[in-house]
């Protein structure tokens, strides 16, 4: 089980997190922060493979992943 | 929502990514789905990994990443446009013990520096040059710059960089290879994860071969310039792999081992 | 060649170019950048030998430009750092002297020059005058300069030259000429007397140098150098900032006065071309004419303030290698208080104290 947060104040709307995720839950959220970009967000489903974080510019997404299944 | 009590793993949870101390937390000024940030966080591993931050020393150039100084908890120090590896020069030859790295831009570093890079390079300094390829002047508005691609169109080749007017794009890390005082010369990609990943080994090789004393370490990065592109950032991610890396080869072109 | 063994501290028959490299040595210089340009090449030739023998880092650099911005980073981490060049590579090194100056970065860069414009001549010249007391790069900033005579005043203005850099973190020019530095002559290699020690120097620039910041304990936050101020007003108190350095740098102005209680007339020469006229004016005191000499040891600062004292009642008459160029700031001293005359030699000529006696004598009528 893991979990992606989207810092959105961080978040500049460049999708290229949506663009990467092999599992497609990253979305644009219809939310937009203090910058004016549109920020991202996700849904359930997350593998954990950490890729929307790695190819994001900004540092704006960090990725958990529950205990049992980091050591499953 | 993104406050505070989720900037850190809850109960029964472990981060499988993680920022590092060594990148500042301040947000980029950089244009979204510009790669300075990707190239900005590689760097910023490299450094915690091998524990040496607190006696690196930034060269920043001129450009985009002008205020790069900004996002490293390093010290630092500003070059003029082209010269920050004259600039470390004097810093390694004044402080022999430190880190030093350049971090500098196509137009900074192979147009009006390329003087002061090669000949960096080829004295074997032992400094670690991050060249960012992006294929345009970014922080000027998208003029040509020496690695635009024959055909591109930027601000000042309006019809496209002709090749009989304008030459063609200046493979650096070639160039590199070839000067004995180079340790470590390679090209790597930030538009993808397994590029990334690739990219990530290729910057702390970079230090690597410093740190050893074995003598220059140069990475070049192909990034995505949306803004000057006049693209969407993933159309523009994706022009790297399209466009760019038939151009401009992957690959380590030069790896000293130490003895 | 030029080699450290062989000679004895004490005296030594050197010239000017040789007396910079022994004065740099002597002060505590650790960092030497430079580029191959006649008439300076002997201070490159013996530092690249002298230097490493007395620990300290010597770079044939790839160009002027590549030289003075290894200077800014070997100044940026607060290491006594200088370059040599001549007129024409002191050119190309505007830019970067301009980015020390704003970075606040001690460094010393000595010129000695050449006839310009363009590539000129090797012949003497005072055509830099401008160039090195007017900023002579981008921006309002302003350097130091000291204009040595002598080979003694070669070596003895390296010791100054270091502690003026680094008391205002400010890029500090020598300039002199081919007659300067290429005149043979006996030198006192002597620390001046007072002397600042390296740790002087060093806790000048203890909370501005770059080092990595573990050297400075376990708090440390990171530091930069830098002269980019975007942020509105920013630049603004740069420059005030920048500007009460400069005003506080007027109280290191030197100069040498010679005959002037009770001269008619006094001749302004600075460096090569004060020798010059001193001889001049010593014969034609013999003859019985009342000429004083006053020759400026620092161009920036000027001195102005004390030309300005001696201006009432008398004549002024500035005598320079160049087509007039000191002679603006005599005219803006003064301000009308006394008729101020100009005698130019033009750059790259040789010229005797016979070749100024006339020139000084009609100044007279």
């Amino acid at each position: 089980m893991s979990r992606i947060q989207v810092l959105e104040e961080r978040c500049k709307g460049c999708r290229l997190c949506v663009d990467t995720c092999p599992a497609g839950v990253l979305r644009p959220s219809g939310r937009f922060n203090r910058q004016g970009y549109e920020v991202m967000e996700a849904d359930e489903g997350c593998t954990g493979c950490a890729s929307c974080a790695v190819m994001c510019p900004d540092t704006a997404i960090r990725v958990y992943r529950s205990v049992r299944g980091a050591t499953a | 929502m993104a406050s505070a009590k989720h900037l850190h793993p809850q109960e029964a949870e472990t981060p499988v990514f993680d920022v590092n101390p060594v990148l500042g937390e301040r947000a980029t000024h950089y244009c979204p789905g510009c790669h300075h940030g990707i190239a900005h966080r590689l760097v910023s591993e490299a450094l915690y990994e091998l524990g040496v931050a607190d006696k690196t020393i930034l060269v920043a150039s001129v450009g985009c990443s002008a205020f790069a100084y900004d996002y490293f908890n390093v010290d630092s120090v500003e070059a003029p446009h082209g010269r920050a590896c004259a600039v470390a020069t004097g810093i390694r030859r004044a402080r022999p013990e430190a880190v030093v790295f350049t971090y500098q831009g196509d137009g900074d570093m192979a147009a009006i520096g390329i003087g002061e890079s090669l000949h960096a390079a080829n004295r074997g300094e032992k400094i670690t040059a991050v060249f960012i390829n992006n294929t345009v002047y970014g922080m000027t508005g998208g003029q040509m710059a020496p690695t635009t691609l024959i055909g591109q169109k930027t601000t000042t080749t309006l019809h496209g960089r002709n090749f009989h007017s304008e030459g063609g794009p200046i493979r650096l890390a070639e160039i590199m290879a070839q000067l004995q005082g180079v340790a470590h010369a390679s090209r790597c990609a930030l538009d993808s994860v397994k590029h990334v990943k690739e990219a990530k080994k290729a910057v702390r090789r970079a230090f690597d071969v410093q740190i050893a004393g074995l003598g220059f370490g140069f990475v070049e990065l192909l990034s995505g310039c949306p803004t000057n592109w006049r693209m969407d950032p993933v159309s523009a991610n994706r022009r790297i792999a399209t466009d760019m890396i038939p151009v401009f080869p992957l690959g380590v072109f030069k790896d000293v081992k130490g003895t | 060649m030029n080699s450290d063994s062989g000679q004895t501290p004490g005296r030594v028959l050197v010239k000017g170019n040789e007396a910079v490299a022994y004065g740099a040595v002597d002060a505590g210089l650790q960092c030497y950048f430079g580029y191959p340009i006649t008439p300076q090449n002997e201070i490159p030739e013996m530092l690249s030998t002298l230097l490493p023998e007395h620990g300290g880092s010597f770079v044939q650099a790839e160009s002027e430009v590549g030289a003075v911005n290894m200077l800014l980073g070997a100044g940026a981490c607060g290491v006594p750092a200088m370059v040599s060049s001549s007129s024409c590579g002191i050119s190309l090194m505007q830019e970067g002297i301009s980015y020390m100056a704003g970075s606040h970065i001690p460094g010393v860069i000595v010129n000695m020059s050449r006839g310009g414009p363009g590539l000129g001549d090797i012949g003497p010249s005072q055509g830099d005058y401008f160039q090195a007391v007017k900023g002579g790069g981008h921006g309002d900033h302003r350097n130091l300069v000291l204009a040595p005579a002598t080979a003694q005043e070669c070596y003895d203005f390296m010791f100054k030259a270091f502690t003026l850099a680094f008391v205002y973190r400010n890029p500090v020019m020598i300039l002199g000429d081919a007659v300067v530095a290429q005149l043979k002559e006996p030198v006192r290699r002597v620390p001046p007397a007072g002397t600042n020690t390296p740790e002087y120097l060093q806790s000048l620039v203890r909370d501005q140098r770059i080092e990595g910041y573990g050297a400075r304990g376990k708090a440390a936050a990171p530091r930069l150098l830098k002269s980019v101020y975007l942020a509105e007003g920013a630049l603004a108190g740069r420059n005030r900032l920048l500007q009460s350095k400069y005003a506080e740098m007027r109280k290191e102005v030197l100069f040498e006065r010679e005959n002037v209680d009770d001269a008619d007339l006094i001749v302004i020469a600075f460096g090569s071309m004060g020798r010059t006229a001193r001889s001049a004016i010593h014969r034609l005191r013999k003859a019985g004419r009342n000429i004083g000499l006053f020759r400026p040891l620092t161009l920036y600062p000027f001195p102005e303030a004390a030309l300005q004292k001696l201006a009432p009642g008398r004549r002024f008459l500035v005598v320079e290698q160049n087509i007039g160029q000191m002679v603006e700031d005599v005219r803006l001293a003064v301000n009308g208080v006394c008729p101020v005359y100009w005698h130019g030699v033009m750059p790259g000529l040789f010229v005797g104290a016979d070749e100024l006696v006339d020139p000084i004598l009609r100044a007279l009528e």
